[in-house]
């Protein structure tokens, strides 16, 4: 059977408390047990089980699922007792224990052997305890962590079996933290308890503290000061890690600021266009990358993983593309009119919204995550998601990315020096149109990159882009004007403020408290974290 | 000679503006009330109801055209201030409900009572008196545009900085009020009002009256703005839009004048947004989104910034395609709005009626020339007027 089949039946079986009262006397055969169940009744047939399990024959275990389910039946003939499958004609036999196939009989020829609820939660917990023998090292290492995660004094004779037999370091570790737990529930001595405690310390995190303020209601006074003191450190170190949480949350915000404003601080930074487009640009990116998905999922369904590689490029010509139609056929008329481009931007958005609207509908659409963009793993006592992980890093190697371009490139220089003095730069042989017609479209191109980003974490739908503008300019204002360095900046620590805020206030008036430090800091600083120095930027 | 002639025509333009708003304001309800149903005449209630709401948009694109159109600020947020207005308005009509709700409780709004309000928040008391709610009607926005515009112009932010700040303000507000602690309906706003000042609200006769209120206010904001636009202080507000650098060397406090303009102006946002809501029956945090206020701002545009008629014709004309789109071809009306941005910004930067005025001062500068030409008047005047056509 399954791992997964494995872990149900022992949550199941920790989350009965009263199941299966193990007995300490293992090595036994589960054979004549097996074949007692042919003339048990319920109640019987439940001290038969037990029985089982404490045999610790972790062999017993299909037997007792094919029970749980009801295919158990006993032979008319000789009364022992066989596991039935459905087979061609009548049931294929198949010997418990052994797993032997005994040939196949007509139904008629067999008895099914009863089963009620209760008998299939006693069942489960069973086969739960007999789980922490079997011979497959992750299915023991799953049922340490069950155990665990929900202790009970009914199992700590088990688990002290299995924990001595037991080899892989790995496992042993979990056992034995395991085995602390369900001490702490048991009856033993002080001093045991005391090492328990010790053990559980070790563990660490919110599952340890749970665990230990759990019992603290119910553990004898002379070793209330232990556990206060396990119980005191655990909580400041939890505390730490909480922090170090919400720090990585905060970042993995400001890392979609930063992938929403990044274009934006080109287009609205570096050109000086207010760009009310720019949420439509992410949007674009968004649909292509749900265009890509979508061809993937008909003709090519094994590349589904690439996916998001292959929307990259496409994302970036598409919107790029869009960009370099709407500069020439819009925004290179009101250069220097940066209110005005306000407006007609803001009018371009409005019918890009309402062309995908027609197009694609007003319902979300299903933006599939990559394999290896779901799931998470645990660093300490946090969790980090691979998909927030890949969009940090993915939002900072764009950054960095255009960093270099801008700086190194001799396509970046031309563009710095058609915005710092276009006049000039003119009588220097730069064909300015182009360098703005390419600037713009290089910062739309950008736009539908995060765009395709975005849709892993965000619905994909026609007011996608309208959920980030605000945020986009607000980042790119806070960060200082034509200088990224600072949406870089403004973006972290706007992500950061935020998540700190979260805790105490809420999510909507954290949002809002932010917004009215931005304003705040407007008026300190009217052109941002860091503004450009000079006469040029003084209107 | 000939520019003060120009300036006798203008005053008498805005003279015929409020004689033509007066007139509405008399005869659209009379129309309405006193005409048989079948008559030919006879101007339907939801008619007059829709030209009521375009009206008081009008009033707000007046307010945004003052500070925009004469002092160079662009607000993004004036849909706050209309809001804010219209939300006290909102809290009189809902105390006005009394035990009429649904719930029956003769203090509290049925949404504190599905919300287990236990008291009236403090904000909500004495609104249940016209005289205070229509006070929080022009001081809430007031005060509000008092402390923004107090940080934000004395520290000079400008321009675009100024433009997004504003956004940022309506869109807090906007989350602000969106929340159910915030002890003002939530999502749902304030709606199902019964009466204003013991008259029923759905009445025709109540109607009546709003439209015409709707309207003299209208005129009478004009009449202000026409005021001050037209006085010396006018004349420094310009100087302010155009170059405001060269006003505070001439020792001018620009952000006192500043100040003063976007003051007055959210006045009279709120004012609209008061008179709106008893029109459409509610008031919700909607109202306070982004892109509201930069609808407003299109209205202004597609008028004519900087003239004082043109952003109620132009208020009144979008809104009036709205209505018509919206029902006639759905889809179509973001494709006519958005098309209508890039139009107006492209081709008619002043807007309709700036673009006539121009027309006709262009007309009246080559009369001139002419008439210079003939030599029938001195070179001056000619270049006065070419000046000002330019």
């Amino acid at each position: 059977m399954t791992l997964r089949f494995f872990l149900r039946a022992i949550f199941l079986s920790l989350a009965m408390a009263l199941s299966a009262p193990v007995l300490a006397q293992s090595g036994a055969d589960p054979k004549p047990l097996i074949d007692a169940l042919a003339k048990a009744d319920f109640s019987e047939a439940e001290r038969l089980i037990g029985e089982i399990a404490a045999t610790g024959d972790a062999r017993a275990v299909p037997t007792l699922e094919a029970f749980s389910e009801g295919d158990l039946y006993v032979r008319k003939a000789d009364g022992l007792v066989f596991i039935g499958k459905a087979g061609e004609d009548g049931l294929d036999l198949i010997e418990p224990i052994t797993g032997v196939s005994a040939g196949k009989t007509l139904k008629s020829a067999l008895t099914k052997i009863k089963i009620n609820n209760n008998l299939r939660r006693v069942i489960s917990s069973a086969a739960g305890g007999l789980t922490l023998l079997s011979p497959d090292r992750s299915v023991r290492l799953a049922a340490a962590n069950a155990v665990l995660s929900s202790p009970s004094a009914e199992n700590l004779d088990l688990v002290e079996t299995a924990l001595a037999k037991e080899t892989d370091p790995e496992v042993k570790a979990r056992m034995t933290e395991a085995r602390a737990v369900s001490v702490l529930s048991s009856d033993r001595s002080v001093d045991e308890k005391r090492d328990a405690i010790r053990t559980i310390k070790t563990i660490g995190g919110n599952d340890a503290l749970s665990i230990l303020s759990a019992v603290s209601g119910s553990i004898d006074a002379s070793l209330k000061g232990d556990l206060d003191a396990a119980l005191a450190a655990l909580q400041s170190k939890q505390k730490l890690w909480d922090m170090a949480q919400n720090v990585w949350y905060g970042l993995s915000l400001g890392s979609v600021l930063l992938l929403a404003a990044i274009g934006l601080a080109i287009t609205f930074g570096v050109m000086g266009i207010i760009n009310m487009a720019h949420g439509e640009m992410v949007m674009l990116g968004a649909y292509s990358t749900f265009m890509v998905q979508d061809l993937i999922r008909d003709h090519a369904p094994s590349l589904f993983d690439w996916s998001l590689a292959i929307a990259l490029p496409v994302a970036f010509l598409v919107t790029g593309a869009v960009g370099l139609v709407i500069e020439r056929a819009v925004i290179r008329f009101l250069y220097g009119r940066p209110l005005e481009t306000l407006l007609a931007t803001w009018g371009v958005s409005l019918i890009l919204q309402q062309t995908i609207r027609s197009i694609f509908g007003p319902t979300n659409q299903e933006v599939g995550n990559p394999s290896w963009m779901s799931g998470s793993f645990p660093v300490g006592g946090m969790t980090i998601t691979w998909n927030r992980m890949w969009i940090i890093v993915f939002s900072l190697t764009i950054f960095f990315t255009l960093l270099v371009v801008m700086k190194k490139s001799a396509y970046g220089l031309s563009m710095r020096a058609v915005t710092q003095n276009r006049r000039m730069a003119s009588s220097m042989g730069i064909r300015t149109p182009w360098v703005d017609a390419l600037t713009f479209a290089l910062g739309s191109g950008i736009a539908g990159i995060a765009g395709v980003a975005l849709s892993q974490i965000d619905n994909v739908s026609p007011n996608l882009g309208q959920s980030y503008i605000i945020d986009s300019f607000m980042v790119v204002v806070f960060g200082g004007v034509g200088n990224l360095w600072g949406t870089l900046v403004g973006a972290l620590s706007l992500g950061v403020l935020n998540k700190f805020l979260e805790p105490s206030v809420g999510a909507v008036l954290g949002k809002i408290l932010v917004l009215v430090l931005i304003i705040l800091f407007i008026q300190k600083r009217p052109r941002g974290l860091f503004a450009l120095k000079g006469r040029a930027v003084e209107a | 000679m000939i520019s003060g002639f120009i300036f006798r025509a203008l005053e008498g333009k805005i003279i015929v503006a409020i004689a033509m708003l007066l007139g509405i304001a008399a005869l659209v309800p009379a129309l309405n009330l006193l005409t048989a149903p079948d008559s030919a005449l006879h101007i339907p209630t939801y008619a007059m109801s829709l030209f009521g709401k375009y009206l008081c948009y009008a009033l707000l694109a007046l307010a945004l055209d003052l500070v925009w159109g004469y002092c160079g600020i662009l607000s993004l947020g004036h849909g706050a201030f209309f809001a804010l207005g219209g939300y006290a308005m909102g809290m009189y009509l809902m105390r006005q409900i009394g035990p009429r709700g649904v719930y029956g409780n003769p203090v509290l709004p049925d949404f504190m009572v599905f919300l287990n309000y236990k008291e009236l928040p403090w904000f909500w008391y004495g609104m249940d008196w016209f005289v205070v709610a229509i006070a929080m009607v022009l001081l809430v926005p007031g005060l509000l545009a008092f402390v923004f515009g107090w940080f934000a112009f004395r520290s000079r932010v400008n321009g675009v900085y100024l433009s997004i700040i504003t956004q940022a303000m309506t869109y807090a507000l906007m989350l602000a009020f969106f929340r159910n602690d915030m002890g003002f309906g939530g999502n749902n706003g304030l709606t199902d009002f019964k009466d204003i000042l013991g008259f029923q609200v759905q009445a025709d006769g109540t109607r009546a009256v709003l439209f015409a209120l709707s309207a003299i206010v209208l005129a009478l904001c004009l009449l202000i703005s026409s005021a001050i636009v037209r006085s010396k202080f006018g004349k420094v507000l310009v100087g302010v839009r155009d170059a405001e650098s060269r006003v505070r060397f001439l020792g001018f406090r620009v952000e006192n004048i500043k100040l003063f303009t976007f003051v007055v102006s959210a006045m009279m946002a709120g004012i609209a947004g008061a008179l709106f809501v008893p029109q459409v029956g509610i008031i919700n945090p909607g109202e306070f989104a982004p892109a509201n206020s930069i609808e407003i701002v299109v209205w202004t545009a597609v008028g004519g910034r900087g003239t004082l008629i043109g952003p109620i014709i132009g208020a009144v004309l979008v809104n009036a395609g709205k209505s018509f789109f919206t029902g006639a071809f759905p889809e179509f009306w973001l494709y006519a709005l958005g098309s209508l941005f890039i139009f107006v910004t492209l081709f008619l930067p002043r807007g309709i009626v700036g673009t006539v005025q121009h027309g006709f001062k262009a007309r009246e500068a080559m009369k001139a020339a002419t008439d210079a030409e003939n030599g029938r008047a001195d070179v001056g005047t000619v270049a006065q007027t070419v000046q000002a056509a330019e």
